[in-house]
């Protein structure tokens, strides 16, 4: 009987060195570490910092890579270069940050290279408000870069989700061969929170496909399927990467047949994924159930805690109000929404922007229903009254 | 929302305002087993600007991380003080340091003036631990946390070789709450 008990404190213990006070960008970086990533290049900004920072500690721990760049631009590309060599691959930033990376985002894009950025959310436009909140990039995490191209946008709202929707970002780049983003904001990123970190187990790390075939026969974007396999550069497979349209080899074309075939399964491969990459939390009542919703509320990230108090509290004071909390941000959860706003009267959207996320909701809701934005932009994260007062009044 | 306490620390960078607020919630979150959320505001500046941490303790769920309604505020500006005193619920705590805020706001609230920043220097011999000592005076006159607690997640913190001299400085805090609260009796 002395196993089990040293076994029982030992998982006693176990589960004590589990519990954390923990900040956003320290669980971003923990994150990063669980899915396996081995290579950080970045460039610090405030209120990213800390995930390099912490990375830079850590990485070389587990055998990996840390390098501060010159800049966000080269931070940018040296991930795709870490991760066209087969190693997951992170840089984390912000606004301004941000908007330098597009190019090379682009780039990760349409030649469909696994990777993860970070962009913790702070006042813009340009260099704006270093150390204040916002939700302004909302729009930019999707169409920053030119040119269609798909990309996966996730925004967590705790420190214990912080971690799990890192693991989650760095999975879905793997297995769908796409950058994804991870949208923090500073309330959420610099935010102290007690954690009871996941098993291991509980979060399995998925790794991209890999040629298994003849390397002559290898085709690195081949058309008959959503995701091929991708060689790590040196492993033998020689294929070409490039920014402009390519066929099934890599190499480029001109072929407006091709190109039509590649940007179809590019674009496609998001839309038939949708239900795997959407993510969603809904509090209080669903519409057509006993109790249909009149008053919807959708919010993401910070303001999202914000909008559960004021949810909560409309709720204990008997009004049938439901909290949508989108945690993919993009692909735009239309489908889930439209189902749940069905019959409502009035939609409540609170942001850190001014409208970005309201115009995307306005979309998908009845014509009928009232739309009601709450939105700041002077670093003041929405309370919760403010939500409350747009619930009710 | 059940047993929410809220209590903001408050005053200039570089006084230690956000690690107070880190040490309060390890101690509320990992020793004392409660629920715990820290968060802060400051400026782009590294020292001299505005600096404040909050942190919410509670049994349960903590959805809104920010302070609304203060149960306990530590003020060591006078400037904080004016600014935040007014967000303190009633019959709420106010903590000064005696040197720093002259001037008390009227109010429903019960204020200790603390010569914290001079204890630090005459008990420590070190301005630098005035946050370790605020920590104390705060926990002892409110138990917020438990002494323990707040004893073991300032051991945990702190860097090595500076806990002796931290822990005088906890010690000096308690015993200067327990003075007040005679003081009171």
């Amino acid at each position: 009987m002395k196993a089990a008990t040293t076994s029982e404190t030992a998982e006693r213990e176990a589960r004590r060195n589990r519990i954390r006070l923990m900040q956003g960008n320290e669980a971003c970086a923990e994150g990063a570490l669980a899915a396996g990533c081995r290579f950080f290049a970045g460039y610090p900004i405030t209120p990213s910092s800390e995930i390099g920072e912490y990375l830079a500690l850590h990485l070389p721990r587990v055998g990996g890579n840390f390098i501060q760049m010159e800049d966000e631009i080269a931070s940018m590309a040296a991930i795709i270069g870490a991760s066209l060599a087969g190693v997951k691959s992170m840089t984390a930033t912000s606004g301004p940050g941000f908007s330098l990376k597009q190019e090379n985002l682009g780039f990760a894009c349409i030649a469909e290279i696994p990777c993860v950025v970070v962009n913790v959310m702070r006042g813009g436009p340009s260099t704006g408000l270093p150390t204040g909140p916002s939700q302004g990039d909302f729009m930019q995490a999707r169409w920053g870069t030119h040119g269609d191209h798909p990309i996966v946008v996730l925004a967590p709202y705790s420190v214990r989700e912080v971690f799990t929707e890192t693991i989650r970002a760095f999975n879905l780049s793997e297995s769908f061969r796409t950058p994804v983003i991870l949208l923090m904001d500073e309330v959420l990123a610099h935010m102290r929170e007690k954690v009871i970190l996941p098993e291991p187990a509980e979060c399995p790390a998925v790794d991209r496909l890999r040629p298994t075939g003849p390397p002559e026969a290898y085709l690195p974007y081949a058309s008959d399927r959503d995701v091929s396999p991708l060689a790590p550069f040196g492993s033998g497979y020689r294929f070409h990467v490039t920014g402009l349209y390519h066929d099934e080899t890599g190499f480029p074309t001109g072929s407006p047949a091709k190109i039509r075939q590649q940007m179809e399964r590019l674009m496609g491969k998001m839309e038939r994924g949708a239900g795997q990459i959407q993510r969603f939390e809904l509090t209080g009542a669903v519409s057509g159930g006993s109790d249909p919703v009149d008053t919807l509320v959708v919010a993401y990230g910070s303001t999202a805690r914000a909008a559960k108090h004021a949810v909560g509290e409309a709720r204990q004071s008997k009004r049938s109000v439901a909290l949508f909390r989108p945690v993919t941000l993009w692909p735009f959860p239309e489908a889930a929404i439209r189902q749940v706003s069905g019959s409502v009267r009035r939609v409540v959207v609170p942001e850190m922007s001014l409208g970005q996320l309201a115009g995307e909701v306005q979309k998908c809701i009845p014509p009928k229903a009232e739309l009601r934005r709450v939105n700041r932009v002077d670093g003041i994260p929405i309370a919760p009254e403010e939500i409350l007062d747009a619930i009710v009044a | 929302m059940a047993n929410r306490i809220e209590v903001r620390f408050s005053g200039s960078g570089g006084q230690g305002i956000i690690l107070s607020g880190v040490i309060l919630a390890e101690a509320a979150a990992i020793y004392d087993n409660k629920n715990a959320v820290q968060s802060q505001s400051y400026g782009p500046e590294a020292r001299g600007g505005a600096s404040k941490a909050e942190v919410i303790i509670s049994d349960g769920d903590i959805d809104y991380p920010k302070a609304t309604n203060i149960d306990i505020l530590l003020a060591l500006t006078q400037v904080a003080c004016d600014k935040y005193t007014p967000d303190l619920k009633e019959g709420g705590v106010l903590i000064v340091d005696s040197q720093e805020v002259l001037a008390i706001p009227e109010g429903n609230f019960r204020a200790y003036s603390i010569p914290i920043f001079r204890l630090a220097q005459e008990k420590v011999g070190k301005r630098i631990v005035a946050n370790i000592i605020a920590l104390g005076a705060l926990v002892g006159l409110t138990g917020v946390v438990s002494r323990k607690a707040l004893e073991e997640a300032v051991l945990s913190r702190v860097p090595r070789g500076t806990e002796d001299l931290n822990l005088t400085a906890l010690r000096a805090g308690f015993e200067e709450a327990e003075r007040l609260q005679r003081a009171e009796a």
